[in-house]
Formats: C-alpha cells, structure tokens, sequence
C-alpha cells in the first residue's frame, strides 16, 4: 500500500504540473458539449425546393402554399420547364424538384387521379431522404383533404379515415440536445480515459523511466494501479463536470433516474475503458504508434455506438461490432437514466456486460504487459 | 564474485540479428569493471541482461548469487541500474526523482544520505528545478545518485559518460574512485578506451565477443610489438604510403601521429629504411618515436 501511495503521489504531481492536460480536463468538455449538440441537429430544415407548375391551377396553388406553410422547405426558384430547375439542381443551389404536369387538376377531378414528379438530389443523402419523406407526407395530408372536400360535398356518407398521432415519450418535444448530451457526455470521458491512459504508460516507455520503475522491487500490480487510479478519478471529473456544469446548467437536463446508478456505472465503465488504454499501451512503443491505434479504436467505438445511427438499423455484422463495443452500454445506460429514469433492475444486463468487459479487458492487459520486456 | 555470466547469448529478430554469442566473464566484490567496446558491441545489452530486463537466450548469469533469470526479484532489490539514456522523470524535480526512487526501496534520502552526499552536494543547489531542466553532466550526477540512494551492492553503470564534456567525465570517474572505497561492484560500460585505464578490470568487447579480459596495466604489456609514432607534414598521405610500405606490419591513425609497428628484423635498420623511402615519397619533416602502446592500440590489435 505504502509503494502504491507513492506511485499515485508521482502520478498525480505529474499531471497537476502539466498545464496541457489539466486545459484537456476542464475546458474540452466545457467546450465540445456546448458546440456540439447545437450544431449537430438532425432535424432536418430549409430543404431547398425548386417548383416547376405547368397547371397553374387553383390546386396547385394550394398544393404549393401547403408545401411552403410547412416550415420544412424554402422555395428556392418557381419555374416553368424541368430544364431551368434542373440548372439550379446542377449548381446545388435547390435538394428537390417538384414538377406538377399539365392538367392535373383536369385529371384530378376527371380521372379522379393526377400524378406529380419529383426529383431528389441525393448528394447530401440525409437531406434527400428526409426531404422526400416530409414532401410526401404532405402531398398525402393534401390528397386526403381533397377527398374529404369532394366526399362532404357530394353526399354525407361518413369514410372511414385511419388518422395516426404519435407522442414521443421521454422527450416530448423532442429535443435535440437532451437526447446528444448524454451521448457526447460518453464520448468525453472515453475519450479523454483511454488517450490520457494510454499516452501516459507509453510515455513512460518511450522515456525509460519504465525501465527503471522495472528494475525496482516495485510490484506489477502496483504500477497498473498507480496508472489506472489517476485516469479513473480524471474521468469522474470530467463526467461530472459535464453532467452538472454543462448538461445541468446550460441545457437544464436534470436525470431523472437515480445518480448512484448513474455513477456505478460510470466507475465500472471507466474500468474496462482504461483497460483497453492499457491494451493499447502495451502494443506500441512510440506515444505516435499509441495516438493512431487509439484513434482507430475511437473511431470504430463511437461510429458503432448508437450515438449518431440507432443500433437497430445496422446490418447483422455492424449489430456485432455494437454488441462488443462498451461504449454502446453507456450510452444506452445514459440515455435510459437521464432521460427515461431507469432504475438499477432495468439496466442489469448492460451492468452485467459491462463488468465482463471489465475484466475481460483488463485481464488481457495485464497479460500483456511483461515486466521483462 | 558478485557478478558472474556464464556464455550467454542473446539474439534479436528472431534470431537475425546476434547482439551477444558466448560472453563469460565474472566481476569480483568491490571492483570496478569495464567494459569497453565500440557502439553496437553488445555492451547494452549485457547490462539489460543483468538488470533483468531482457532473457538471454542461453546461457546464465548471476548477481550475488541470485540467477538473473528465476531470482530476478532479489536481483532487482540489489542493483542500482543507470541505463545510457537518460530516464528519470523529467517534469518531477532533481528532489522529488531522489525521493521517489528511494521511497520505492522502503528508504529514505536521510538513511542514505552518507554514500550520495559527494554527489549530491554538487547537485543540491539545482534540487527544486525539473531533471528535463538540468546540463548534461548534472543529469547523470542526479541519475548516479537514484541509482545509489537505494544502497546498491551492485552498480550497473551503462555509457554514463557519452555525451558529457571532458571536465564532467573526470568528475564522474572520480565519483566512482570513491564509491569504490564505499565496497560497491560496479561494473560500467564506455567506448571511451582513454577511460578503461581508470578501472580495476576491464573486458574488451566487439561485435558481441569478448576479446580479452584482464587489468589495463596487463592488457597493455600483452602487446607483443614495439609501436612507434610516427608524423610528417601531409599526414593523410603519410598513412596511404605507410600502409604500402614493406616494413609495416601495422599502421593506425591515432590523431596527432600514425601508430605503427614494424616487421621482425632490426629494428634501427628498420627505422631507417622507413624513413629514408617516406622522404623518396617526398615526405618532409618526418618524425619516429617509440611508445607505449594505449588500450586503443591494444584493442585495434585484437580486433585484426
């Protein structure tokens, strides 16, 4: 106990002294949750549209006016040929066209059908499917209504109509920053946890001075410990700065759920994260060759979390990659006690997984790491 | 004996690259040993191997008694390790490293204070500046005293004076005069052959083969011909005539003059001859003495 107590004095000295990493503790997470969750929006607005009406009858206009009365698209040009739309779709200046043919209020009420043309322009794919997904939700809002005009005005019969209202639970409006926060709160401590974890032990390799802490009695067990603890500690820090100072005061996301579930996690995720900077300490020699293979890591934990694309929507093979990445279990425990306020019994199976990972990760680590090297 | 390696050989790259083949030699309790051999000799890698932070691949050494490889952790409880590279911790300052290394041996620098006190004195003024702060010299003063401040009975000393002036060089040398009087083993490492005179004992090492093994002094009087100095005005084409000369049997640039021997025979007719066939070259002002041979001289003749 006495070595270990040293050997976190050092650590700690070491890190209160490098200015460079207190900066990276306090202010990267003040910073990236107040930009990041107001610029990443999803909700997709100002979808540019381009319409070309060769009618020019009373119902077009109004198919027109309920297009733009939507809020979600900005008419960008009003043409009469597809050609003079189809320049502006070349220049990117519109994401859709919409081309109402001749005749189609003729056809609408002769044929009692009409068509309409549209064109995405799939270069922004997000924008392109949400884009056309909105438009024909309202050419279908605006096709309803017209049968029900011509139904009540023509005879009293009652239709039967299926009408869907949806209500998003646990985040009522839908707001965007209490549903990314929690996320982003998980990459921060990931991040900051296996770099930081990471680059010190192989810093220490890169220096020698590991050698020398090998040439002592000083125990293996210890030295891990003396590494881990400190990181450990850092990433409470971080997780509560961010919870509280950011999440709490500037976005008012209180979690509902208790916090001592909250933390447990937390802790018990801190420790499988740090065992994979330990995995990744032992496998490079150069803190260069420890950065690039972290960054790879990150990469694939956070693409693969669930945090931009839901998890349920991957193929079969990316659900796998999901299912071994520890950071998907954060976010999920995260996102349910933050905003849902689910409980200990809730969330057993990801507090189950989580801690195999644990001792999964660090078993492999400390396996790995040969005091003679 | 302290130190005893019994043929060790250790390889890299799987087996590619011979780092050492067959080393024996053994170090006794209270002296100072060198081992003295150009870069990439082997010399590092022996002193690894006795830290215990390398396997040989064959063969056994001990410390004290204790084998490198099944009782590295008694091993490691006896040794002060001073590796080439400097590796203290840079951003912690000369009094915290000091500290720090003695609190992970369960001691103290006042228990201590007696075998670093020369050294330390030198450095104390400096003790609250970083390590990554300090000269050259100061640096391995400070890295000497956290290998000692754990009361070593055996010090490994690796290349501690490369890259240090000459004037810290002495200094050094004279720090280990006096921990030599404390009764500590060292065993010490430098391609400084200038240096090997210093120690009790030394090991002339190459290409990771022991080419001798004995006192300075006796290394020296092994040298089986007489070596003489040799010096003119145009010295590079001096040594590119010299070589073709029949009566050479060796010759070496050694700064100001040419170290040569000459073959069997006469040696005042030898002299002679040389000196008359170097002015035929047109040669001037062409000086021959004769001299005692350095280790260097010694070392180039086991080598060939």
């Amino acid at each position: 106990m006495r070595t270990l107590r040293f050997l976190l004095q050092k650590e700690f000295r070491q890190i209160f002294r490098n200015s460079n990493i207190l900066r990276m503790i306090i202010a990267m997470p003040i910073i990236q949750l107040l930009v990041m969750p107001l610029a990443a929006d999803y909700e997709i607005k100002n979808i540019r549209i381009s319409l070309v009406d060769h009618d020019r009858s009373p119902n077009s206009q109004k198919l027109k006016n309920k297009i733009i009365a939507s809020g979600y698209f900005e008419l960008n040009d009003f043409n009469v040929s597809f050609d003079e739309s189809y320049e502006q779709f070349q220049r990117n200046n519109s994401d859709l066209i919409m081309e109402i043919p001749k005749d189609f209020e003729k056809s609408l009420v002769v044929d009692k059908q009409a068509n309409l043309f549209i064109a995405v322009n799939a270069i922004n794919g997000t924008n392109a499917t949400v884009g056309s997904a909105y438009l024909n939700r309202i050419i279908g809002s605006f096709n309803r209504d017209i049968r029900l005009d011509w139904i009540t005005s023509n005879n009293s019969v009652n239709t039967a109509t299926i009408e869907v209202s949806s209500l998003n639970w646990f985040n009522p409006f839908l707001n965007y920053p209490s549903f990314m926060v929690p996320g982003i709160l998980v990459i921060l401590v990931t991040m900051v946890g296996a770099y930081m974890c990471a680059l010190n032990i192989v810093k220490e390799k890169e220096v020698g001075t590991i050698e020398q802490i090998n040439v002592t009695p000083v125990k293996k067990h210890h030295f891990i410990l003396g590494k881990l603890i400190p990181f450990w500690a850092i990433g409470i820090f971080v997780f509560t700065l961010g919870l509280f100072g950011v999440a709490w005061l500037v976005y008012g996301i209180v979690p509902l759920g208790s916090l001592l579930t909250l933390y447990v996690f937390l802790a018990i995720y801190l420790i499988a994260l740090l065992g994979i900077g330990l995995i990744i300490s032992t496998y490079s020699n150069t803190q260069q060759q420890a950065m690039s293979l972290a960054f790879f890591c990150m990469m694939v934990f956070l693409l693969m979390s669930g945090l931009f694309t839901p998890v349920d929507s991957m193929p079969e093979w990316a659900k796998w990659i999901a299912i071994a990445n520890p950071v998907t279990y954060f976010i999920d425990v995260v996102r349910l006690v933050v905003l849902k306020g689910s409980g200990f019994a809730a969330l057993k199976t990801q507090f189950l997984i989580i801690s195999l990972m644990a001792v999964f990760f660090n078993t492999w680590a400390v396996l790995n790491y040969k005091k003679t090297m | 004996m302290d130190v005893v390696l019994k043929n060790i050989v250790k390889t890299y790259n799987k087996g590619k690259v011979k780092a050492v083949s067959d080393v024996s030699f053994s170090v006794e309790k209270g002296e100072l040993f060198g081992l003295i051999g150009p870069d990439g000799a082997g010399k590092t890698t022996i002193f690894r191997i006795l830290a215990t932070l390398l396997l040989p691949d064959e063969g056994t050494a001990s410390v004290n008694g204790h084998d490198a490889v099944n009782d590295y952790k008694e091993i490691r409880k006896r040794i002060g390790y001073m590796p080439g590279k400097f590796s203290l911790y840079q951003d912690l300052s000369v009094e915290e490293n000091l500290n720090f290394f003695a609190t992970l041996f369960n001691t103290s620098i006042e228990e201590n204070y007696e075998l670093i006190r020369d050294i330390y004195t030198q450095i104390e003024p400096f003790k609250t500046r970083r390590a990554g702060k300090l000269s050259g010299g100061m640096k391995q003063k400070l890295a000497l005293c956290c290998a000692l401040i754990r009361s070593p009975s055996l010090l490994l000393l690796d290349e501690p004076t490369t890259g240090v002036d000459t004037v810290s060089r002495k200094e050094f040398w004279e720090m280990l005069k006096g921990l030599k009087e404390q009764h500590i083993t060292i065993l010490v490492s430098t391609p400084y052959m200038d240096e090997a005179t210093l120690c009790d004992r030394i090991a002339l090492i190459q290409d990771g083969e022991i080419l001798s093994i004995n006192s300075p002094r006796k290394i020296i009087n092994q040298f089986p011909d007489q070596l003489y100095a040799v010096k003119s005005q145009k010295m590079s084409r001096l040594l590119a005539d010299l070589r073709q000369s029949s009566t050479i049997s060796s010759c070496n640039s050694f700064g100001e003059y040419h170290h040569i021997t000459l073959h069997q025979g006469n040696t005042f007719e030898m002299q002679k001859k040389l000196i008359n066939e170097m002015e035929h070259l047109g040669h001037t002002q062409i000086e021959i003495k004769s001299i005692a041979p350095t280790i260097e001289d010694c070392f180039i003749k086991l080598m060939s």
